[in-house]
């Protein structure tokens, strides 16, 4: 392919797409939308994953124990605690300690317990677990367990926390069908009117002795400059909202273990701008294919 | 240079364009495709060009089997074959240069030699000083010659003309008759389908009359009417 064929070809797809130029922008418009809407969500699981990350880190199970346990029995429990599948750490807390911590978490509430004649926590293990996933699963196994009263963990924000997460996932892989689709419809259906309005050249083409690929190429370049632009587009647009956002938390909500621009998301901008051309492509190649019988 | 043996073309509403024709045309030749309209003239030239095989029989173009080439290498069988249409098929948005070199540049030519080729085609038409015009401020002669300029351009071994002069008026005809003749001279073989029967009679060259898909008659230096 000589010099002046992808001279030709580059030439030829920007022609088209501003003499096309309001479907064109709708086009580049859709795929805009889509992957902004995309690369938002994308955004929130990233950022979701690493606050459950951050509360894996911090979310234990207390599991605590009968009054009248000996050593043994509490060592044996301790040894059964620390080989259960997806335990990672097992702390035996003992009610001195338990008793202690309480007093010093109601700094001076303290008077409270001057009235009592003996100290009313059990003792208890503090469990830490490999994943949040686990959590409900390990707590019930370790209540069957001989010599344990209670198991109690953040039952309700695990729950919720996984709830959120597959609601999450679910819109993002169902919008980002529907809405790449729909983009995919728009650039067909732009690159289908290319076609037609240049049919006449096209035949010219033919019996000049043009290839099928110097034919087409065009027309795929066509479609996936639109799907480029577009995701150019929504990467820009998805930097700038997330920049703001991300400031305002810094602000209001610190403690959110949010993840910062540089670092970590060059990955979700790579992904929106190849994702861009795909749906450029495969738009393309539904026209090119379907209405271009060269 | 083109041998039909014993081709025959039936359309799909059973019309039989073609029945059975076998010609042998050789290099260098000029052939006037004479007969009336529906006798098979252009049904012939589109078989060659490889724009419809036939329903039975053989074409062979250059040593190479035009029914059997995979369709791969179908354009690059055309651009050795230049064409001239009656309704010239130029390209009303761009110029007459561009005309010429979009010949050049589907074939992946280089800038530098399409400049070069697509401005020696423009001289030997005539058209020089024009190149920068467009095809609706042209004559329709000058435009049948940006046409030909077009098809002669990478220098084709055949140049098929289909009605080249249907919509010229007598001088100017007569004029891309000369043309034609000089393209001839340079050694491309030269297939013309025509109704033009003042051209064919002052021409002297082989004339091939078609009838109902049938050849009836095949005369070097021969008339339009026959003897």
């Amino acid at each position: 392919m000589g010099r002046s064929a992808v001279g030709y070809y580059f030439k030829e797809a920007f022609d088209s797409l501003f003499r096309n130029n309001w479907l064109s922008l709708a086009s580049i418009g859709v795929v805009t939308v889509s992957l902004f809407i995309f690369g938002c969500f994308l955004l929130i699981a990233i950022n979701t994953s690493a606050i459950i990350n951050t509360l894996e880190s911090m979310l234990e199970i207390n599991v605590f124990l009968e009054n009248n346990l000996n050593q043994s029995e509490i060592n044996h429990l301790n040894e059964e605690l620390k080989f259960l599948p997806g335990v990672s750490g097992v702390e035996f807390v003992p009610k001195e300690q338990a008793l202690e911590n309480m007093l010093t978490s109601l700094g001076n509430g303290k008077d409270i317990t001057d009235n009592l004649d003996e100290n009313p926590l059990p003792d208890s293990f503090r469990i830490k677990t490999n994943s949040v996933g686990l959590v409900p699963q390990i707590a019930a196994n370790i209540y069957k367990f001989k010599g344990v009263r209670n198991v109690i963990y953040g039952q309700e924000v695990v729950e919720r926390l996984l709830i959120v997460t597959r609601w999450i996932r679910t819109t993002c892989l169902t919008s980002i069908g529907v809405l790449g689709l729909a983009a995919i419809f728009l650039i067909s259906t732009t690159i289908r009117v290319s076609v037609f309005s240049r049919r006449k050249e096209i035949g010219i083409m033919k019996f000049l002795g043009a290839t099928n690929w110097f034919v087409r190429l065009p027309f795929l370049l066509e479609g996936v400059v639109l799907g480029f632009s577009g995701a150019l587009l929504a990467s820009i647009i998805v930097y700038l909202v997330y920049t703001i956002v991300i400031d305002k938390i810094a602000v209001t909500m610190p403690f959110l273990p949010v993840v910062g621009q540089i670092d970590k998301l060059a990955p979700v901008y790579w992904g929106l701008l190849i994702l861009g051309l795909l749906i450029g492509a495969a738009g393309s190649s539904i026209s090119v294919h379907r209405f271009l019988k060269v | 240079m083109v041998r039909l043996y014993n081709v025959t073309k039936i359309y799909k509403n059973n019309s039989i364009a073609l029945n059975n024709v076998t010609l042998h045309i050789k290099k260098g030749e000029f052939i006037f495709l004479v007969g009336p309209s529906g006798a098979g003239k252009t049904t012939l030239t589109r078989l060659i060009f490889r724009e419809d095989i036939p329903t039975r029989g053989q074409i062979v173009f250059n040593g190479k089997n035009v029914v059997r080439m995979r369709p791969g290498e179908v354009p690059f069988h055309r651009r050795k074959i230049g064409m001239v249409f009656q309704d010239f098929r130029l390209l009303a948005q761009r110029t007459v240069y561009d005309n010429v070199a979009f010949a050049l540049q589907v074939t992946g030519t280089s800038n530098h030699r399409i400049k070069k080729l697509a401005l020696e085609a423009l001289k030997v038409v005539g058209l020089e000083g024009k190149e920068k015009m467009h095809p609706e401020q042209l004559s329709g002669g000058e435009q049948q010659r940006v046409c030909i300029a077009r098809a002669i351009v990478n220098n084709p071994l055949l140049l098929i003309a289909d009605e080249p002069t249907g919509n010229l008026d007598p001088g100017t005809s007569r004029e891309l008759m000369n043309l034609f003749k000089e393209i001839n001279g340079r050694g491309t073989t030269i297939i013309m389908a025509t109704h033009a029967w003042d051209i064919v009679d002052s021409m002297k060259k082989r004339v091939v009359a078609l009838s109902g898909g049938k050849v009836v008659r095949d005369e070097e230096s021969g008339d339009y009417h026959g003897a």
